[in-house]
């Protein structure tokens, strides 16, 4: 069935996602590590390797057609092994369909290949990602310090890292934490 | 692993220390060059500083000029970091919702739209007909007042100061209409998980009908003042274009999107709140410069007033918030007769409601783009992972590509028309 | 106040140096734009056409400092922000004083994390504090004429 970029219908996620699956496992077949599903949503666990051919393929196939790399959103799964994972959130203008790439990250030094020649916008979500869940991309060598000076140490989305909750001044702590303020000789 | 040397004291050490003389110029480079590749010597680089009156909150542009012309352009953001997704993993989803309020702050029910509609989804629940129908007019009343100040903005940029002043005497009137349901001007939180907060007052049907008569005169007032005017039009038509493969490449959504002639809105697309069951058009523009923008949003905000008529006219009697007693709390007059009542609500406000695991992804379309929400629930009252995608953020990355070349007065327009928010752009 | 003696019709008044020079300095304070956050919507507010902050003063908002008196920080002052604050701050000419405008910059308000700083008064001086998220253009001008007050009520030995 042709569908438009803004012809919605319910039938038509679950058609699009049974496409999407079919062709990417056809083209992949082992790649694909698990498939799922939840809430009408559909998520292909995909291998690091293969990472980078699967959004290629993903772009650039008629049928499927992901023009637009909505984010990257990057997963401490603390304390389940492998520890971070990094979803790809993939959608067609044209066939207004949507799939969510999701790839498990062991070792955050060595992260999955940048998708930078694919969609353009990929270095600045991988960015932020490196920023705040410390997860380095290959081949992405502008992985800086976005949100936070530049000599923090420390990645904080991480599960590890405290939330640096500081003591609010009440009457019995007030005397102690005044005397850190500054004054107006300052 | 050690987190946060820089403290607010060793900041302000660090601030009078290190003055110009010190350093080289390849080391100032290094320090404040944003990661920036400097593609000449000779050209002047300019620090467009946090404070600035022209860059729409705290962001701060290093600028590579050649004279009067933009060479490379960097942006430095993160000067209004709040920690939000972090903060708000130590949070029920309940009091997580305070939080969202506060990212993209001209459109705060917006974010509340998305998050709360993203905490419905992961539940597996569905707000009553009624409360959709007051999300829907609720939300659209905030994309007016979003536009309204980035008209204002926009225009007092480019030095028609009257415009601001008008606009800002039509958002009062509508933040007196978000006090009447919800108490607080701007950060309302009225949207909750299952419905919204409470029903709505009497007097706000009156309210928005009065709205809606006399403001299609007021966008043909700003119209007039703007779109003929040839100051407007000489710094505006032509400058800081996109072009459609460019912006989808880059991930432009929203209005930037638009104005390049891509016809793509996630409330035709991928409806959500009732969405389908309302009739109106989506504009869009060929042109992909600051002009076509600009007409882009002031027939966004025509749109808007068909969505609210249509809305509050049919708008559907019943509860407005959904019957499941583990989710919401019961009313307040249920508490004096009924038990289970008050260990619902004992519950609810010590623990919260839990969420099953699972993620999801949920976008609603803000006047700035498309804002998206992933939400990972564990099992516990508490997110584990949530994440905005900010629309502001995306389309800051295209900033580059459209000033350069173009002079620096341009680039005040330029940045104008893309509509950012730095509350979202740092989260 | 010696306000009310005028000597013959000659038309001379005479009052007291501290009052003339609090008189002057609270009557005229140009704010600073120091808006960060969403308190800087609501500053703009009460800069704009309904609730008129130009009544007390405050007709021109100066984004430069060295053209400012008071300092409104409206807004959450995150970690990268505060050096950049505090010299902002050191750049203004004496007199100067400081408003902190909404929950966030009085005391860290709703976030108490690692990014921003827990209130404004650990990286600048505060004068008068305005409670609020954010606060209303009413309790806004309620802050400045508090601070008004407090600079009508200063002393010949603070200042010269």
């Amino acid at each position: 069935m042709e569908q438009g970029p803004m012809t919605p219908s319910a039938t038509h996620a679950e058609e699009s996602n049974r496409l999407i699956r079919e062709k990417v496992e056809a083209a992949f077949p082992e790649a694909i590590l698990d498939v799922y599903d939840f809430r009408g949503e559909r998520t292909l666990i995909v291998a690091q390797p293969h990472l980078k051919e699967i959004c290629q393929f993903l772009r650039d196939d008629d049928a499927l057609q992901f023009n637009l790399l909505e984010d990257i959103v990057a997963d401490d799964m603390l304390p389940d092994f492998p520890r971070f994972a990094v979803n790809y959130h993939l959608y067609s203008i044209p066939k207004n369909h949507r799939i969510r790439l999701r790839v498990p990250v062991e070792d955050p030094e060595e992260g999955p290949e940048t998708v930078a020649s694919l969609w353009p916008i990929a270095t600045w979500l991988e960015t932020e990602v490196w920023d705040l869940m410390g997860i380095r991309f290959q081949g992405n060598d502008s992985l800086r310090r976005l949100f936070l000076p530049e000599d923090w140490q420390g990645h904080p989305l991480r599960k590890d890292y405290p939330l640096g909750y500081e003591q609010v001044q009440f009457s019995f702590n007030w005397e102690a934490i005044e005397a850190k303020k500054p004054s107006p000789q300052d | 692993m050690t987190f946060g040397v820089s403290s607010a004291r060793s900041g302000m050490e660090s601030a009078g220390s290190d003055t110009i003389q010190e350093l080289t110029v390849e080391e100032l480079r290094a320090k404040y060059g944003s990661g920036m590749e400097i593609e000449d010597e000779e050209h002047m680089l300019l620090s467009m500083g946090p404070q600035h009156p022209s860059t729409h909150g705290v962001l701060r542009l290093l600028v590579e000029l050649d004279g009067e012309t933009v060479v490379n352009l960097a942006p430095d953001i993160g000067f209004l970091h709040t920690g939000i997704e972090k903060n708000m993993e130590a949070k029920t989803y309940t009091k997580a919702l305070v939080m969202t309020d506060r990212m993209d702050y001209l459109a705060p029910l917006s974010n509340n739209l998305a998050y709360v509609l993203a905490v419905e989804k992961l539940l597996g629940i569905e707000a009553p007909p009624r409360a959709q129908a007051i999300r829907v007019i609720l939300t659209e009343l905030t994309r007016l007042n979003s536009h309204l100040v980035w008209l204002g903005t926009h225009a007092l940029d480019l030095a028609a100061m009257s415009v601001f002043l008008y606009c800002f005497r039509e958002r009062e009137y509508l933040l007196d209409v978000f006090e009447m349901c919800s108490g607080q001007r701007m950060m309302t939180s009225y949207f909750r998980p299952g419905g919204v907060w409470r029903d709505l007052p009497e007097e706000f049907e009156p309210a928005v009908r009065q709205f809606l008569d006399f403001f299609p005169a007021r966008i043909a007032d700003y119209e007039a003042l703007l779109r003929d005017n040839p100051i407007f039009l000489e710094r505006t038509k032509g400058v800081g274009v996109v072009t459609a493969e460019d912006a989808v490449a880059w991930g432009l959504t929203g209005g930037n999107l638009r104005g390049s002639g891509v016809e793509w809105d996630l409330r035709k697309a991928k409806p959500y709140s009732g969405y389908e069951q309302y009739e109106f058009d989506v504009p869009t523009e060929t042109e992909g410069d600051v002009y076509a923008r600009y007409r882009v949003r002031m027939e966004e905000m025509r749109q808007s007033l068909r969505i609210i008529e249509q809305a509050l006219d049919n708008l559907p009697d019943g509860p407005f918030l959904v019957e499941d007693r583990k989710i919401v709390p019961p009313p307040r007059s249920e508490l004096g007769r009924s038990m289970e009542a008050v260990i619902h609500h004992f519950k609810l406000w010590t623990e919260g409601f839990s969420a099953p695991e699972g993620y999801i992804y949920q976008a609603v379309e803000s006047p700035r783009g498309e804002l998206g929400c992933y939400l990972r629930g564990d099992g516990s009252p508490k997110p584990a992972r949530v994440h905005f995608r900010a629309p502001s953020f995306v389309n800051l990355a295209s900033l580059p590509r459209m000033a350069k070349g173009q002079f620096v007065a341009d680039l005040v327009a330029i940045i104008g028309s893309i509509d950012i928010v730095l509350g979202e752009i740092d989260r | 106040m010696g306000v009310e003696q005028k000597l013959g019709e000659m038309g001379i008044v005479t009052a007291r140096l501290e009052d003339l020079v609090n008189w002057g300095r609270s009557n005229a304070m140009w704010p600073m734009l120091f808006g960060l956050a969403c308190c800087a919507i609501e500053m703009m507010s009460t800069q704009a056409a309904h609730y008129d902050a130009s009544r007390f003063g405050m007709e021109l908002m100066r984004p430069s400092p060295r053209q400012s008196d008071v300092m409104i920080v409206a807004g959450r002052v995150s970690r990268k922000m505060a050096p950049v604050l505090r010299r902002l701050y050191d750049q203004m000419p004496a007199p100067k004083w400081v408003i902190a405008m909404g929950d966030c910059a009085s005391c860290g308000g709703v976030f108490n994390n690692y990014a921003i700083v827990q209130g404004v008064d650990e990286v600048v001086p505060v004068d008068v504090y305005v409670a609020g998220c954010p606060p209303r253009p009413e309790a806004l001008l309620d802050g400045i004429m508090s601070l008004h007050e407090k600079v009508r009520g200063e002393k010949l030995q603070d200042w010269a």
